[in-house]
C-alpha cells in the first residue's frame, strides 16, 4: 500500500484524473464496439469538430449568442427580482399574501410558458429571453425575500439599539445579511436561464445559439458537431456558475464563517 | 476626558436613581412576565441581575433598552425616555451581534457613523478608546478571524464608543472559556472603575454577579418580582482576595439562599 503522501500526482492535478478516465472509457467503448460508431464518434473527432467550429467562427458565434441571451435574461431578472424581493422580505404580511402565487409559478416548469409567451411576443429573441427571465426572476425573488425575512434578528437589534433608522438598518444590515441567500438565488437563476435559453433555441424558430446547433447537428447526423456543441454548452454552464461563485466569495467573504 | 475626571470625584455616596421602572407590564401571549414591576437602578453604580431561568432577566433589560415594546408602565433613564438616551448594549451571542462584513475597527466605529459624527472625530475617538484597553488585538481583522474573547471585547468597545449613559450586558461572558471569562471580568471592572458609568449585567453565575456588583437584583419566578436587592459593600478594585472576604462570602451565601427559596416556590 502506498501512503497518500507518496501518491505520484499532485492534489491540484487530481481533477484531471476524472477527465482522463472519462476519455479512456470513451475510447474503450469505441474499441469494444459497444455503440454504433455513427452515434458515438471518438474524442479526437469531437475535439476536431470543436476546433473547426471555433476556427471558422460558427461554433463561437452560436456560443456567444447563447451567452448573450442568458446574461440578458439573468440581468433583467436581477433588476426586477432583487428590489421586489427586498420589498416582499421586509414586509412579511405582503409576502404571506403572495407566497402561494410565487411558489406556484416557481414550481411551474418555465418551458410550459413558451406557448403563452409566443402568442404575446412572437417567435423572436424576446420570447426566448423573457421566458428565461421569468424562470430566473422567480427563483431570485424567492431567495432574496427569504434572505431578507430570515436575516438574524440579533444584528438588526444591535443596529436598532445604536439608534439606526429603519432605512439604515435595511440597507446596511438586512441587505448584507441576506446576501448569501441572494447568491444562492443568483446561481440557481443563471443555471435555469441557461437551460431555458438552450431549449428555446432548439424548438422556437431559432437561427443560432448552442441549442439550435445541437438540434441541427442531430438532424443532419453530424455527431462530432453535436457533441462539440453539447460540451460547449456544458463549459458555458460551468463558467457561469464559477463566475457567480467567485463574485460571491469576494463580495460575501464572511459567508459560512 | 474632563467628564471622566469629574465623574471619578463624584462617586455617589447616596444612591440617585438613574433608571426608573414604574408599573411595568409585559406578557408573551398568555404568559405574564411582568405585572406592575418597579425598580430603580442607581446612577454610576454596577447592578447585577440574577434569577431563575426564564424569569425575565433578558426581557427586563431589553424593555429598558427599548429593544422590545412594553405592554404598560413607564421606563425613564435620567428622566428621559430611552429613545433620547445614548445606551450601550452587549449581547450574549457576539457572533450574531457584530457585523461580519465590517472589520473590527469599523464595527467599533459604526455607532458613531449612525450618530453622524465626522470622520476625523470618529478616528480620534476610536483611537482613544483603543488606548484605554491594554489588549493587543489587530483591529484590521474581520470578526470571524478573531477568538471569541476578542470578538466580545470588540462588542464591548462598540457599545462604549458612544460614551453611553448606561451599559447593558446580557450574559456577555457565558460563551467564553473560564480563563477568558476571568480576563474579561477584570477588563469590565477596569472600565467601570475608570468611567463609573451605570452598568447593568445579567449573569447566570451567582459568584460573578456578586463579584462584579454594587447591588444584586435578585428576581423571583414569573410573574416576576424583586426577591431581594442587597448592597455589596466590598471595596474596589476587586480581585481574587475579594472571593474569600467574609463580607463577600456571607452575601453570596445570602443571595444563594434567596435564589433557592425562589426556585423552590414553583
Ligand atoms: N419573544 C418572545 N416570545 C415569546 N416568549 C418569550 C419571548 N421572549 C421571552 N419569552 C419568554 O419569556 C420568559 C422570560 O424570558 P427571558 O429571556 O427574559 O428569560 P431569562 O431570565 O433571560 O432566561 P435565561 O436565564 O434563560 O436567559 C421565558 O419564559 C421566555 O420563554
Ligand atoms: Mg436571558
Amino acid at each position: 500500500m502506498r501512503s497518500a503522501a507518496s501518491f505520484p500526482i499532485r492534489d491540484s492535478l487530481l481533477p484531471v484524473v476524472g477527465v482522463v478516465v472519462l476519455v479512456l472509457l470513451w475510447y474503450a467503448a469505441i474499441a469494444a464496439k459497444l455503440v454504433d460508431p455513427v452515434l458515438l464518434p471518438s474524442p479526437w473527432e469531437t475535439m476536431k469538430a470543436m476546433w473547426t467550429g471555433v476556427a471558422d467562427g460558427t461554433l463561437l458565434h452560436d456560443f456567444l449568442r447563447t451567452v448573450e441571451r442568458t446574461i440578458l435574461a439573468t440581468l433583467i431578472a436581477m433588476v426586477l427580482a432583487i428590489p421586489l424581493g427586498i420589498v416582499l422580505g421586509s414586509w412579511p404580511r405582503l409576502y404571506l399574501a403572495l407566497e402561494f402565487v410565487i411558489d406556484f409559478f416557481r414550481s411551474t416548469p418555465a418551458s410550459a410558458m413558451f406557448p403563452l409567451f409566443l402568442v404575446v411576443f412572437g417567435v423572436g429573441d424576446e420570447t426566448k429571453i423573457l421566458v428565461a427571465t421569468f424562470g430566473a426572476a422567480l427563483v431570485i425573488l424567492f431567495n432574496v425575500a427569504y434572505g431578507v425575512m430570515n436575516a438574524r434578528k440579533n444584528r438588526l437589534l444591535a443596529a436598532k439599539v445604536m439608534g439606526a433608522s429603519r432605512a439604515r438598518i435595511l440597507f446596511e444590515v438586512t441587505l448584507l445579511e441576506s446576501l448569501p441567500q441572494t447568491f444562492v438565488g443568483l446561481r440557481n437563476g443563471v443555471s435555469l436561464a441557461l437551460v431555458i435559453v438552450v431549449v428555446a433555441e432548439m424548438f422556437i424558430g431559432s437561427a443560432d445559439g448552442l441549442g439550435h446547433r445541437v438540434f441541427e447537428a442531430q438532424q443532419l447526423l453530424q455527431m462530432p458537431d453535436m457533441y462539440a456543441a453539447i460540451f460547449a454548452a456544458g463549459a458555458l454552464g460551468y463558467c457561469l456558475n464559477l463566475l457567480f461563485q467567485v463574485a460571491e466569495r469576494r463580495l460575501v467573504h464572511w459567508s459560512g464563517k | 476626558m474632563a467628564r471622566l475626571a469629574v465623574a471619578l470625584k463624584e462617586v455617589p455616596v447616596v444612591d440617585v436613581p438613574h433608571v426608573t421602572v414604574r408599573g411595568l407590564r409585559k406578557s408573551f401571549g398568555s404568559v405574564t412576565i411582568y405585572d406592575g414591576f418597579n425598580v430603580d437602578i442607581p446612577r454610576g453604580r454596577f447592578v447585577s441581575i440574577f434569577g431563575p431561568n426564564g424569569c425575565g432577566k433578558s426581557t427586563l433589560i431589553n424593555l429598558i433598552a427599548g429593544l422590545i415594546p412594553v405592554d404598560g408602565g413607564e421606563i425613564r433613564i435620567g428622566g428621559k425616555p430611552v429613545r433620547d438616551v445614548r445606551i450601550g448594549y452587549v449581547f450574549q451571542n457576539y457572533r450574531e451581534a457584530l457585523f461580519p462584513w465590517l472589520r473590527a475597527i469599523d464595527n467599533i466605529e459604526y455607532p458613531l457613523r449612525v450618530a453622524k459624527v465626522p470622520k476625523a472625530e470618529r478616528d480620534a475617538r476610536v483611537a482613544r478608546l483603543v488606548a484605554k484597553f491594554d489588549v493587543k488585538i489587530d483591529l484590521k481583522r474581520y470578526p470571524y478571524e478573531m477568538s471569541g474573547g476578542q470578538q466580545q471585547l470588540v462588542s464591548i468597545m462598540r457599545a462604549l464608543i458612544v460614551e453611553p449613559e448606561v451599559l447593558f450586558l446580557d450574559e456577555p461572558f457565558s460563551a467564553l472559556d473560564y480563563e477568558m471569562t476571568l480576563f474579561m471580568r477584570d477588563q469590565l471592572q477596569h472600565i467601570f472603575n475608570e468611567t463609573r458609568m451605570t452598568m447593568v449585567l445579567v449573569s447566570h453565575d451567582l459568584e460573578e454577579a456578586v463579584y462584579m456588583a454594587d447591588k444584586v437584583l435578585l428576581l423571583s419566578r414569573a410573574p416576576t418580582t424583586i426577591a431581594d436587592y442587597p448592597e455589596i459593600p466590598c471595596p474596589r478594585p476587586r480581585n481574587p482576595e475579594t472571593l474569600v472576604d467574609p463580607v463577600f462570602t456571607q452575601l453570596r451565601g445570602h443571595c444563594l439562599d434567596v435564589f433557592q427559596r425562589e426556585v423552590r416556590k414553583s
